[in-house]
């Protein structure tokens, strides 16, 4: 079996130069010119760097003794990751180290190694790959991270209250409606009248791609807790085809105002406030 | 056990519950309530809210059972100041208070108090002729 403490594959390791400049050669194919020869010989002669001093103290790269070279890895492919490389193109980077470690053994003869080829082969196939699966982990790690960051941006962006008049909010509905961001633009709407006394509210609807049960569900709970707390809903906005739809399914409004554009809606609530709108006798 | 006071302000009752609403609680609320309504012959009764923010099924059904209590003593409720968790939370458990009138905040809600007895003391004359009955089988299909 091989040596638990990596002997041979630090043998290996020696020889720095060479094993670098064979990493390179072959790091290079697979990135296909996407890096300079400069920046890559730079990032695999610190990489390497480093790892040389981790193999000094074992091959178990979840040891400590790794930690600086996992955030190296780690680093490496969120930068690269965020240039659009692919998570393949950035493992196939790491594991070109395979290419440079094998022909050194090669090159070696398992001599110096003392003896065993085989083993040695095995052993640096695996810490390599450990390696590599590494940047892999760390590349996933990124993108859920950015995943998870852009649906909370998502959530903030689309759901804006507005005051429209004195006493009159709207929250203006953009995109598909889920139970999450219905959650979020009801507590948001309520809280705005609460905060600003406004006594009517104004749902529209007119960028809402759908409406299926459950949509119009949420919103019918949203005009319910408005008016439980003392403040007139409107529903604005509703297209042709949701129209049809919601009839089609049978959805009940009840005695839910409902006006097909935003400013009706807001014309309806004024007039709800006692404020008349008259165009002027002079007007265009 | 914590009583929620009741303070009579001109024809109405104000009940401004600053305390985490118990079962026994409410309960005791909705007699004195009642009993208050007699003594002084209140047209509306005013709740404020807006310090609750924890309610049950119970205390919103009792809400509703307060303002049907106060209905048959001819006074109207008005709820005032629910904040937005609570109105969510009664929305979900289904009670939507049918028939109970809601309001802001106090202000708001002494003007609807105000805007009810108005029209309540409009001439007997007027409201004579809401009475008219309705003509007997009413509606066009009716026409034997």
């Amino acid at each position: 079996m091989a040596q638990a403490d990596g002997g041979r594959l630090q043998i290996l390791l020696r020889s720095e130069d060479k094993v670098l400049r064979r990493w390179v050669e072959a790091a290079e194919v697979p990135l296909r010119g996407r890096v300079t020869i400069g920046e890559l010989e730079r990032t695999c002669s610190d990489l390497l760097a480093v790892l040389v001093e981790a193999a000094g103290s074992g091959l178990d790269v979840r040891s400590d003794a790794y930690a600086g070279a996992r955030g190296f890895l780690a680093e490496l492919s969120r930068e690269w990751a965020r240039r659009g490389f692919s998570p393949s193109e950035t493992a196939s980077a790491v594991f070109a180290l395979k290419e440079a470690l094998f022909a050194a053994a090669d090159e070696d003869g398992g001599a110096a190694a003392g003896g065993g080829d085989l083993a040695t082969v095995i052993e640096s196939s695996r810490w390599v790959d450990a390696l590599g699966l590494v940047t892999f982990e760390s590349f996933a790690r990124a993108r859920e991270q950015v995943i998870s960051e852009q649906a909370e941006q998502l959530l903030e962006l689309t759901t804006p209250v507005v005051k429209l008049w004195e006493g009159v909010v709207a929250v203006p509905l953009i995109g598909t409606l889920d139970s999450a961001r219905t959650q979020i633009v009801m507590e948001k709407l309520l809280q705005t009248l609460v905060d600003t006394g406004s006594e009517h509210a104004i749902i529209d609807i007119t960028g809402v791609p759908a409406v299926d049960t459950e949509v119009a569900q949420h919103l019918l709970k949203t005009v319910v807790a408005a008016r439980l707390m003392g403040a007139e809903c409107t529903i604005s906005g509703i297209r042709p085809q949701i129209a049809q739809t919601i009839v089609t399914l049978g959805i009940e409004f009840g005695d839910i105002t409902t006006k097909s554009s935003l400013a009706d809606a807001l014309l309806h609530a004024m007039r709800g406030t006692g404020v008349e709108v008259v165009r002027r006798a002079g007007g265009r | 056990m914590e009583r929620v006071p009741v303070l009579s302000l001109g024809d109405a009752l104000l009940v401004s519950i600053q305390i985490d609403l118990q079962d026994n609680t409410v309960l005791a609320l909705q007699e004195d309530l009642a009993e208050r309504i007699v003594a002084t012959g209140a047209r509306g009764v005013l709740i404020d809210i807006s310090a609750v923010d924890i309610v049950d099924s119970f205390i919103g059904r009792m809400f509703a059972s307060i303002a049907a209590l106060s209905r048959l003593l001819d006074a109207e409720t008005v709820v005032v100041g629910m904040r937005p968790a609570v109105a969510i939370t009664l929305v979900e458990l289904g009670l939507s208070l049918e028939g109970v009138r809601t309001a802001l905040d106090v202000e708001r809600g002494m003007k609807i108090l105000r805007a009810l007895s108005d029209h309540r003391d409009l001439p007997v004359t007027d409201v004579a002729e809401d009475l008219v009955p309705v003509a007997e089988g009413g509606g066009p299909a009716a026409g034997t």
